[in-house]
């Protein structure tokens, strides 16, 4: 029930927050804040319950018996339809992640958003729920039906409350991921048959669904239905032209979910469902996914390189960090998971931050052109040096948590494919030039002594505080996520490695 | 006592801290007061920690904790302290301090003072991280941490955009030869299963043979981390631009500390090189060429500070020539002698450019001898100890390296050649700087002379140029010893002549014009060599032609998202299917009706069999 | 039973026609007035058909329809008229082509 009632928790409470909004304008980010901290509370509070937690053991991926928690009632049992949720190491990082992140997101919607604001936090929270259920739902259609909820309050927050072209972006960012969810939808469906052909149950269960036997052919197809929606979500190249605009657009709150917590969303599902549905065509696979990966990496980083719009060039440099957890989940070893969840933690962490100084930016300088920037770390000290820590921490500085990350995606690829790395690896200088020429564009350089601007608040300083720590110490002593993550890594690769006895 | 060194780097990045946190509320003595007051609190530590294990020489471990555990990696936050780490830590706590206190007084009416000392602090801190780390991965932590704390003291004074551009050409280059470094640790870890220093030695000596292709790789890989912290060819280019941060960071990490880094990382990893005789030659031949290179720039350049810049360039060349040749102890000698010396010489230049209105061409300055004594002497033995006259520390190392490269089978005369022309370089362009800044007229007055903060730095690290060389390293441990042959004695009395040539040749042409070059000088050939010296060998537009032009090209060309082209088409064939289609819909009621009358034929047509 | 005895066809065969005059009308027509007067021609050859049926068949639905359409015709006349006018007003013509708003 628990994970239940957290998804309702938000439903509700974003309802609570819409009608609100009659008690003045304030009110509703009040009650967002207050429903994603009871969220987080109350999971926090159910979990110090769980004797499992501190000695996690591998849970096996077809035995729910074996997962941190599980849930299943009937929904529609004619076709083996279920209300099934379940939760393990890494569905409960990116849960946790979630909540910290929109705690994070209603915070800087504070003074960004000033028209409908019950409405703004009320589709804050309904894309929140979507997020939990995806990140907890284990019936492959319930997980459809949340990656569409997840979809549309986003693409109402960028379609109402976007910049200048939110029309375009909002309709770009709905048709891919509309499109290649529809192609899963097909897949899912088509599973679901093979398997009631195979054994005369209907079944959406992903405990069930594990080891269908199909053609070879059949698999790859339908691996590829998987495969393009959750890259497109990633993004990976090239489905991640929707990302730039999407994130340009949007307004600041839209933007610290879409890259924190959306995104993941696509990396989560390869891990899996893609993968573990499909061990033998993902094998064929790989190869193809990791030059995928690389191909983003680098790619990102050039396009990231050519931006003059602040939130352009983070926009990309997501696409760039994105690739690296393509190229961690296809390298399928221990060093390389570890690293892609690694890296969905703390690039969650840095681009929020990074969006939220552009939000602020936005705000105050009504502009997001950094050729008309400059110098600012002259006017606001206190932002510059928030911005410096986390451009440095987007580049890879050690001791970030960035760097846990890429280190470990890129020491466990180098076991896989040694010249790939490589390629890879101009990631890290070439991401270096984009980050160091926007903190030049914007923070450095010859100031504008007649501009009156409000440094960094309170308020803005708690948040940012708060994501600076988390950042060190997911560098300095990331094992805590390391060990919640491990055993659920272990058992998909021992699960991987007994499907087609060995390594993808 | 030996637990406590977890203690030093923690205390310098402690104040960092707090500078950040509250550097703005506290008062300007205060921040002077922990800004130097933690450096010289960690070099106190070390130098008790020093008396400790000068007592009882036996290399000791601390691992704080374990920093990330996958599988069999697992490195730690863990410290490993032997000779080599020893002097590293002296030289960095103890010139560090120096140069500290020396900020106290060049910085005081700088606005940003607390930003100042906590990235200095955090400089030191980082340093101290890279030379005790037991294994490569907190070693690359140190290594990255202090190519950011200098691309923030490069771009300190960020209101000048050149400043920016030149921290990030070095934060840029480095980072290149860091990626390298970072593939080297991957192919270190999956051939050897571990990063631990200690037992990548032993391991390697299991696993592979001398003259094997991995451990050439692997070498090869450092090595291009090495070159380009260390600013040797081909990615030195950074070094003379970086000299736009603050004088005394100039003296700190682009002289005395962070520069060595890559010394300090192929002694580390001698074991490693000791199985790659190729790396060892590339070393070799990458420090000889190098400090050549270096050293007829350094003749070219008018801005004090380039010449210092180019002047450790090719200093670090040495240190390289000596690594390759095998020996590391003579290279680690020469490391800390140059720390003195050239922190020594920044730090005059230092006193110059504060004293001068921030002045930075020699041929603008002169006749400083009598205005500024204290300065003057600075200059004169660090110059001496640069130049290698006999009896001052520098003279002790170089002689070292020469002799032990003259060794080496085959090449080795031809490295000792070398060698010496670098020697009579270095002595020629050292002292046209002495005599041209120093004697002669008198171009600008000096506003002020340096106060006591200035003088105390420079006279101590006087009296370490001058008596360093006497220092016993306590690293006999560490490497392996060198052959105890000796070269013939002319070999020794050529090494110890040739830098005196160089002075008197100096002498002759620039304090007293005896010896008249301009003819020389003034022919096209020789006109055309000194722009292409005096450009760095034009390696800067090379680069600028063959990397940085074609990168902005790229980004320009993919500026547009040409992947979202293909989206576009497909936009654009359904808008002009839609086109099409809505042609259709014209409003008019006639025409809707004709085409349900023709549709209405159709199908009754068809329903009565006529098709 | 007696007296003139037209098969039905003829009489399908005059609605037909009077069918088709009325689309061809329908068709070809721009002028406001001459459309809702083709309108009543083709209602009232649907209307023939039934009465026709209506006597063919002796029932008398056929009658029943008849009266439906007749009243349907006169509501149709009705409103037909008064867009008429309306479009006389607007477009200052009975040009049915002028009213084509509603196109994509």
């Amino acid at each position: 029930m628990l994970m239940i009632n957290l998804i309702l928790i938000l439903l509700v409470g974003g309802l609570l927050a819409m009608l609100s909004e009659r008690f003045g304008s304030h009110v509703p980010r009040m009650v967002a804040l207050a429903v994603v901290l009871l969220d987080l509370v109350y999971l926090l509070l159910a979990l110090s319950g769980l004797p499992e937690l501190g000695g996690l053991q591998a849970p096996v991926p077809g035995d729910p018996q074996t997962w941190l928690m599980h849930y299943r009632a009937e929904w529609i049992p004619a076709f083996g339809i279920s209300f099934e949720f379940a939760l393990d190491g890494i569905s409960l990082l990116m849960v946790l992640l979630t909540l910290v992140l929109g705690a994070v997101a209603v915070s800087s919607s504070w003074t960004d958003v000033t028209t409908k604001c019950g409405f703004f936090e009320a589709n804050l929270l309904w894309t929140l729920a979507g997020v939990l259920g995806v990140f907890m739902a284990l019936d492959l259609f319930l997980f459809f039906l949340f990656w569409e909820v997840m979809l549309i309050p986003m693409y109402f927050m960028i379609a109402i409350w976007g910049h200048e072209q939110r029309a375009y972006a909002a309709m770009k960012f709905f048709i891919f991921t509309q499109a290649s969810g529809l192609l899963m939808l097909v897949s899912v469906l088509t599973l679901a048959t093979i398997h009631q052909s195979n054994t005369g149950v209907w079944s959406f269960s992903y405990f069930d669904l594990l080891n269908t036997q199909m053609a070879a052919q059949t698999a790859y197809w339908l691996m590829l239905g998987f495969f393009v929606a959750f890259v497109v979500k990633l993004p990976g190249f090239p489905f991640h032209t929707w990302l730039p605009d999407a994130h340009t657009q949007a307004p600041t709150a839209g933007s610290v979910i879409l890259a924190g917590v959306l995104l993941k969303t696509g990396a989560y599902g390869l891990i899996r469902f893609a993968v573990p549905l499909f061990p033998e065509a993902s094998i064929d696979f790989a190869p193809i996914a990791l030059w995928l990966g690389a191909a983003g990496v680098v790619y990102g980083a050039v396009l990231a390189f050519a931006q003059t719009d602040f939130k352009r060039l983070i926009a990309y440099s997501s696409v760039s960090h994105m690739g690296f957890v393509l190229l961690g989940v296809y390298a399928w070893n221990q060093l390389a998971l570890q690293g892609a969840v690694m890296q969905m933690v703390a690039h969650g962490f840095s681009t929020a931050a990074l969006f939220m100084i552009a939000g602020s930016l936005q705000e105050r300088l009504h502009t997001r052109d950094m050729r008309e920037m400059g110098g600012l770390w002259h006017n606001m000290p206190r932002m510059g040096a928030v911005a410096m820590f986390f451009i440095i921490a987007s580049l890879g500085l050690p001791g970030l948590g960035n760097f846990v990350a890429e280190f470990l995606v890129l020491l466990g690829l180098f076991q896989v494919d040694p010249w790939l790395t490589m390629i890879a690896a101009l990631g890290l200088i070439t991401g270096a030039a984009y980050s160091l020429l926007l903190m030049q564009r914007s923070f450095q350089g010859e100031p504008d002594e007649s501009r009156r601007l409000n440094d960094f608040g309170t308020r803005e300083m708690l948040t940012m505080a708060l994501m600076m720590v988390a950042l060190i110490g997911l560098g300095l002593y990331p094992q805590p996520v390391l060990d919640m993550a491990q055993p659920v890594l272990d058992g998909l690769l021992q699960f991987s490695a007994t499907v087609v006895g060995g390594q993808l | 006592m030996r637990q406590l060194i977890g203690l030093i780097p923690l205390i310098p990045l402690l104040s960092s801290v707090c500078l950040m946190l509250l550097g703005g509320r506290l008062p300007r003595l205060w921040i002077g007061l922990l800004g130097v007051g933690s450096v010289g609190l960690a070099a106190l530590l070390t130098g008790l920690t020093a008396v400790d294990f000068l007592a009882n020489p036996e290399p000791f471990q601390l691992t704080l904790w374990v920093w990330m555990q996958v599988g069999n990696f697992a490195p730690g936050v863990a410290f490993y302290f032997d000779g080599l780490t020893l002097v590293m830590m002296s030289v960095i706590t103890g010139v560090g301090f120096l140069i500290h206190l020396f900020s106290t007084e060049f910085m005081e009416e700088d606005k940003s003072y607390a930003r100042y000392f906590a990235y200095l602090n955090m400089f030191v801190a980082a340093m101290l991280i890279l030379v005790m780390a037991d294994n490569l991965l907190l070693l690359y932590l140190g290594w990255e941490g202090v190519g950011v704390c200098s691309y923030l003291l490069v771009g300190f004074w960020y209101q000048n955009s050149a400043n920016g551009q030149a921290a990030r050409k070095a934060f840029i280059v480095t980072r290149i030869g860091d990626t390298a470094m970072a593939l080297g640790l991957f192919l270190l870890f999956t051939e050897l299963g571990t990063l631990n220093i200690q037992a990548l030695g032993v391991a390697a000596n299991e696993t592979w043979q001398v003259g094997d292709k991995l451990p050439l790789i692997a070498c090869l890989l450092l090595l291009a981390g090495a070159v380009g912290k260390s600013a040797q060819l081909p990615l030195h280019t950074w070094l003379p631009d970086a000299m736009a941060g603050p004088t005394p960071v100039s003296a700190l990490i682009h002289a005395a500390t962070m520069v060595t880094a890559g010394v300090y990382l192929i002694a580390r990893t001698h074991e490693l090189y000791l199985l790659a005789p190729i790396a060892m030659i590339a070393v070799a031949l990458v420090g000889l060429s190098t400090s050549l290179m270096a050293a007829f720039t350094a003749l070219t350049q008018r801005d004090i500070k380039r010449i210092l810049a180019y002047s450790t360039i090719s200093q670090i060349g040495y240190m390289f020539l000596a690594l390759g040749v095998g020996a590391w102890s003579a290279g680690v000698f020469h490391l800390m002698t140059h720390a003195f010396f050239k922190a020594l010489l920044f730090l005059g230049s230092g006193a110059i450019i504060h004293c001068l209105h921030h002045e930075h061409d020699i041929f603008k300055m002169g006749g400083l001898r009598t205005r500024m004594p204290v300065t003057f002497w600075s200059f004169m033995i660090g110059s001496a100890a640069l130049a290698a006259l006999p009896m001052t520390s520098g003279f002790f190392s170089k002689d070292q390296i020469l002799l032990q490269a003259y060794q080496v089978d085959g090449i080795g005369p031809w490295l000792w050649l070398g060698g010496l022309l670098g020697a009579l370089l270095t002595a020629i362009y050292s002292f046209r700087l002495v005599f041209v800044v120093f004697f002669g007229k008198a171009n600008t007055e000096p506003d002020r002379d340096t106060g006591w903060r200035m003088a105390l730095p420079l006279s101590l690290l006087c009296a370490l140029a001058l008596f360093g060389g006497w220092i016993m390293l306590p690293v006999a441990e560490v490497f392996p010893t060198a052959s105890g042959l000796h070269p013939a004695h002319w070999v020794e009395y050529v090494s110890i002549a040739v830098p005196i040539v160089g002075v008197v040749i100096a002498y002759l042409v620039f304090y007293s014009g005896q010896l008249r070059v301009d003819g020389l000088l003034n022919m096209p050939l020789m006109q055309s060599l000194q722009r292409f010296w005096y450009s760095g060998w034009g390696l800067d537009a090379l680069y600028d032609r063959l990397f940085v032009r074609p990168y902005y090209a790229l980004a320009a060309l993919f500026k547009g998202e040409p992947v979202d082209a293909v989206y576009g088409l497909i936009v654009a064939i359904n808008q002009t299917l839609n086109g099409w289609l809505a042609e259709g819909q014209s409003g008019q009621m006639r025409r809707y009706l004709i085409s349900m009358v023709f549709g209405l034929i159709v199908v009754l047509a068809i329903m009565l069999g006529a098709f | 039973m007696d007296g003139l005895n037209i098969p039905l066809s003829h009489i399908l065969l005059v609605s037909s026609l009077l069918f088709s005059v009325g689309m061809l009308g329908l068709m070809m027509r721009r002028n406001i007035i001459f459309i809702l007067m083709s309108l009543e021609v083709m209602l009232n050859s649907t209307a023939l058909a039934f009465v026709a049926a209506g006597a063919h068949w002796g029932q008398p639905d056929g009658q029943i329809v008849f009266m439906l359409i007749l009243s349907v015709a006169a509501a149709e006349v009705a409103v037909g008229l008064g867009l008429v006018l309306q479009i006389q007003r607007r477009f200052k013509s009975l040009d049915m082509d002028n009213a084509n708003r509603m196109q994509g």
